[in-house]
C-alpha cells in the first residue's frame, strides 16, 4: 500500500474495509455487479445497515407479516440511452422490479416509481417512457401506487432515473433462496444470453452489426408461476442481470458453499450477440440479461420443470445448463467441448473490450 | 465459413490433440507469442488436453502487458488535464501506473472514453474542437496501420487539436531478443496471426535460420492453435526447422502492402521499453519527423517522467516464458486481479490474470 492510499477513507465505528480502502474514489466497477460491488454491499453496507432480513443478500426481502408473507424489492436504472432496441428505461424499470420480487416466488403487486429527470429532457420522451411503463405495469400486473418527481439542473443527470420499489405477497411453503442449492439439483436457464447487454452496447459505442440486437426486457412472474405450479420447492432463483450468469452462479455457489459445474455447449447464445461478443472481447457469461432466469431445481423435478417453461413464451428455449456438486465448494466450473475445464470466476468490476 | 462453430469443434479438437500425443515423443517448449493466443489456450483448455510432454510457454505478446509503467505514468498526466479528452482501447483502462490507473483518473473527472478504433478519436476531436483529444496509441503491427492512418488523415485535415501517446512494439525484435537470452527455453513459436496478416511472415525465415527455430504462423480458435502446436511438433520431432503458414485463411506472405505503407510513412523504427523486460533495441515505432507534431508526450511535456517498475512483480520471466504466472512468490498473494502488480495481472489476454481466472483453482487442486 503506498502513501496515497494511507490518507485515504476513514470508516470509524465500523469492520475496518480493507479492501475498499485501495479506492479513494467510487469507480464505475462499484456499480458493475462484479467484485467491486460486492466489496461495497460487504464491507460498507452491511456493516451499518445488517439484520436478518438484509443479510441474506436476496433479490427481495421476505417480510414475515402474521398470516402474510410480503416480498419487498428496491431497484433503480441508470441506462444510456434512454432508448434502446427491444425497450426503454421505463418498461425496464417495472420489468426489473417485478423480476426481483418473482425471483423470491412472489406475485408482484404494487410498485412505486421516483424519477430524478435531468432539466432539458425533451417532454416527448419522457411521455413515451411513461406510457411504456403504464404498459409493461398492465402486462405485469401491477399498479403504481405512489410516487416521486425530483428535477436536476442540466449536466447533474443522464436524461432520466427512475427508481422502483414494489411488494408481492409470497405463498407459505416456499423456500426459495440462493443458499438452499444441493449436491445433484440441476442448473436449468431460461433462454439466450447477453442479449440486453449487447443490445445497449450497439447503440451507446456507435457500433453498427448487420442484424439489429434487441434487449430481452421481460417479466417473468408468469413464468416462475408455472414453474413453482409443478414444483413448489425450487431451491433458488435468480435473474442474471449486471454480470451475468456468471456472476450469479458464483453468487449461488457461495452462499450455498456448493460447487457448481456448467457445460458451456448447452448455453443458447444468438449469434448475433455471439459475434458481437467476439469482435469487442467480451464473454456472453458475463453480459447483462433482463428477462432471462437461472433456476436451481431438485433433479427429479427437471423434467416437469422444463416442460412447464416450455409452455411460456419467456422460457421457451429453457434447458439444463449443469448442476450442484459437492466439490470445488464456491467454485464455477464449465466444462468445454473439448474435454477440458475453465474456472468461471466474478468479473473484478466492468468487463472491458479487449484491444485485440 | 462459420469461424466461432467450425474452428471451435470438439470432436474436430480431441482428433487434432490425439495425433499431437502420437506425434510427440519427447519433452517440448513451444511458444505462443500473441496473448490473444493465451487467452484462447486458457479459455479452452487447450493446455489440458495436449500430452503433458509440451509446455506452452506464455510470450510477450500482449500489447497491455509489455507497455511500461512509464508510459502508464505518462498517460495518467495527460488525461488527468483538464483541456484533455483521453481516448483509449478499454483495457488500458485498468493498467496499474505508479499510484493509480486511467479508471481512477476518471472517477475524480477526467474526461476518458473507451474507444473501438483510433479514428473515433479524431473524430471526437473534429466534432470538440476546444477539447485536446489524445489517443494512446499503443499495441503491436496489428494495431499500428489504423493508428496510422488516424494520425495521417488528423494531418491531412489539419485537426490541430489531435494527438497521440505512442507506444507501439514489434514482434521480430521480441523473438530475437527471446532467442538471444542466456536462459532461454523456447524451443519452436506460434507466430502471431493478426500481427502477420498485417507485415506477412517474410520477416520470419531468417530468424528460423539463424537460432534453428520452427515458427508457425497461427491463428486464434482451438483449431487453429491445434494445427500450429501439431505443426511445431512435427518438426521438432523430425529435427527440421522451417517458417510454416497455419492461417492462411487471413496471412499472406507479404502480408498487407497497403497497410504497410501507411505505417512507414507514419512511423519510424525506434528502440522500446517492454514492461517486465527492459529495453529491446529496433522494437519499436515512434511518429516520424514528419508526424512529430502529433507527439502527445512533446505537446504535454511529459517527456520527464521516469519510472521504475515494481521489484515484487516478475511478470518479465513470465513474458520471457523463465517461470509460470503461479510460480512467481506474488502471484494469488500480493498480486490478483483485483490488486494487479503488474499488467500481466491486468489485461484479460495477460498470462497471470489467464491463469488466476480460468486455471488457478484447477491446478491448485490437481497439485495439493
Amino acid at each position: 500500500m503506498n502513501a496515497n492510499n494511507l490518507s485515504g477513507p476513514q470508516f470509524d465505528g465500523m469492520s475496518c474495509p480493507v479492501p475498499l480502502r485501495d479506492f479513494n474514489e467510487i469507480v464505475m466497477g462499484h456499480g458493475g455487479g462484479g467484485k467491486l460491488s460486492s466489496e461495497l454491499i460487504e464491507h460498507l453496507f452491511l456493516p451499518a445497515f445488517g439484520n436478518d432480513h438484509l443479510n441474506q443478500l436476496r433479490d427481495s426481502a421476505i417480510l414475515d407479516l402474521g398470516e402474510q408473507r410480503l416480498a419487498f424489492s428496491t431497484d433503480s436504472f441508470v441506462v444510456r440511452p434512454l432508448f434502446f432496441p427491444g425497450g426503454n428505461i421505463g418498461d425496464m424499470a417495472i420489468n426489473g422490479t417485478v423480476n426481483d420480487l418473482a425471483m423470491s416466488g412472489a406475485r408482484p403487486l404494487y410498485l412505486s416509481a421516483g424519477f430524478i429527470i435531468e432539466e432539458g429532457l425533451r417532454m416527448e420522451s419522457l411521455h413515451a417512457i411513461v406510457k411504456s411503463m403504464s404498459l409493461a405495469a398492465r402486462r405485469a400486473g401491477v399498479q403504481i401506487v405512489t410516487g416521486d418527481t425530483k428535477v436536476v439542473e442540466r449536466g447533474h443527470g443522464d436524461g432520466c432515473f427512475i427508481n422502483t420499489t414494489g411488494i408481492g405477497v409470497v405463498r407459505s411453503g416456499l423456500r426459495i433462496a440462493p443458499d438452499q442449492a444441493s449436491p445433484g439439483d440441476v442448473v436449468i436457464l431460461s433462454g439466450t444470453i447477453g442479449d440486453h447487454g449487447m443490445a445497449i452496447m450497439s447503440v451507446r459505442e456507435g457500433l453498427e452489426f448487420e442484424s439489429q440486437i434487441f434487449s430481452d426486457s421481460a417479466p417473468l412472474h408468469e413464468l416462475v408461476e408455472r414453474m413453482l405450479a409443478v414444483c413448489p420447492n425450487i431451491r433458488t432463483l435468480r435473474d442474471p442481470t449486471r454480470g451475468g450468469i456468471a456472476t450469479s452462479l458464483n453468487e449461488i455457489a457461495t452462499a450455498s458453499n456448493m460447487g457448481i459445474e456448467i457445460d458451456e455447449t448447452t448455453i443458447p447464445v444468438n449469434p448475433c450477440v455471439q459475434s458481437a461478443c467476439e469482435i469487442l472481447g467480451l464473454d456472453p457469461l458475463f453480459v447483462a440479461n433482463e428477462g432471462k432466469l437461472l433456476a436451481i431445481v431438485p433433479s427429479v423435478a427437471s423434467e416437469a420443470v422444463l416442460a412447464s417453461m416450455h409452455q411460456h413464451e419467456f422460457g421457451s428455449n429453457a434447458r439444463v445448463i449443469g448442476r450442484v456438486v459437492d466439490g470445488h465448494r464456491k467454485m464455477v466450473i464449465a466444462k468445454t467441448p473439448y474435454g477440458s475445464t475453465r474456472v468461471i470466476t466474478m468479473q473484478i468490476g466492468e468487463q472491458l473490450p479487449r484491444i485485440c | 465459413m462459420k469461424y466461432l462453430t467450425e474452428f471451435r469443434n470438439g470432436e474436430k479438437a480431441r482428433r487434432l490433440a490425439d495425433e499431437i500425443r502420437k506425434r510427440t515423443t519427447r519433452n517440448w517448449a513451444i511458444m505462443e507469442v500473441c496473448g490473444g493466443q493465451t487467452h484462447s489456450i486458457i479459455r479452452h483448455g487447450i493446455d489440458q488436453i495436449i500430452p503433458h510432454e509440451i509446455e506452452l510457454i506464455h510470450g510477450p505478446g500482449c500489447p497491455v502487458c509489455v507497455t511500461p509503467l512509464e508510459i502508464i505514468d505518462k498517460a495518467l498526466e495527460i488525461a488527468a488535464r483538464p483541456e484533455v479528452t483521453f481516448c483509449s482501447f478499454g483495457d488500458m483502462l485498468r493498467v496499474p501506473g505508479s499510484n493509480r490507473d486511467l479508471l481512477g483518473v476518471k472517477s475524480t473527472g477526467g474526461d476518458i472514453r473507451i474507444i473501438y478504433s483510433p479514428l473515433d478519436a479524431l473524430r471526437i476531436a473534429r466534432n470538440e474542437p476546444d477539447r485536446e483529444v489524445v489517443f494512446f496509441a499503443i499495441g503491436f503491427e496489428t494495431t499500428a496501420p489504423a493508428n496510422a492512418m488516424a494520425v495521417k488523415l488528423a494531418k491531412q485535415h489539419g485537426v490541430k487539436n489531435f494527438s497521440v501517446l505512442v507506444s507501439h512494439v514489434l514482434v521480430p525484435p521480441a523473438i530475437e531478443a527471446i532467442m538471444n537470452s542466456p536462459t532461454n527455453r523456447v524451443q519452436a513459436f506460434l507466430a502471431a496471426g493478426h500481427v502477420c496478416s498485417v507485415m506477412g511472415f517474410w520477416q520470419y525465415p531468417p530468424l528460423s535460420i539463424r537460432y534453428h527455430v520452427p515458427i508457425v504462423v497461427t491463428g486464434f480458435e482451438p483449431l487453429d492453435i491445434l494445427d500450429g502446436i501439431r505443426r511445431a511438433v512435427i518438426q521438432l520431432e523430425s529435427g527440421t526447422a522451417q517458417v510454416e503458414n497455419a492461417f492462411d485463411r487471413v496471412v499472406t506472405f507479404d502480408g498487407n502492402r497497403l497497410a504497410q505503407q501507411v505505417i512507414s510513412e507514419v512511423f519510424e523504427v525506434t528502440d522500446r521499453s517492454w514492461r517486465g523486460i527492459g529495453m529491446i533495441p529496433q522494437s519499436g515505432w515512434r511518429l516520424s519527423q514528419a508526424y512529430r507534431n502529433f507527439d502527445a508526450e512533446t505537446r504535454f511535456g511529459v517527456s520527464g517522467i521516469c519510472t521504475n517498475e515494481s521489484t515484487l512483480c516478475r511478470s518479465g520471466e513470465v513474458l520471457q516464458g523463465a517461470i509460470k504466472p503461479h510460480q512467481c512468490p506474488a502471484f494469488g498473494k500480493q498480486c490478483t486481479p483485483r490488486t494487479p502488480l503488474g499488467a500481466t495481472m491486468v489485461s484479460s489476454e495477460g498470462a497471470c490474470a489467464a491463469y488466476f481466472n480460468y486455471g488457478r483453482f484447477l491446478k491448485a487442486e490437481v497439485t495439493a
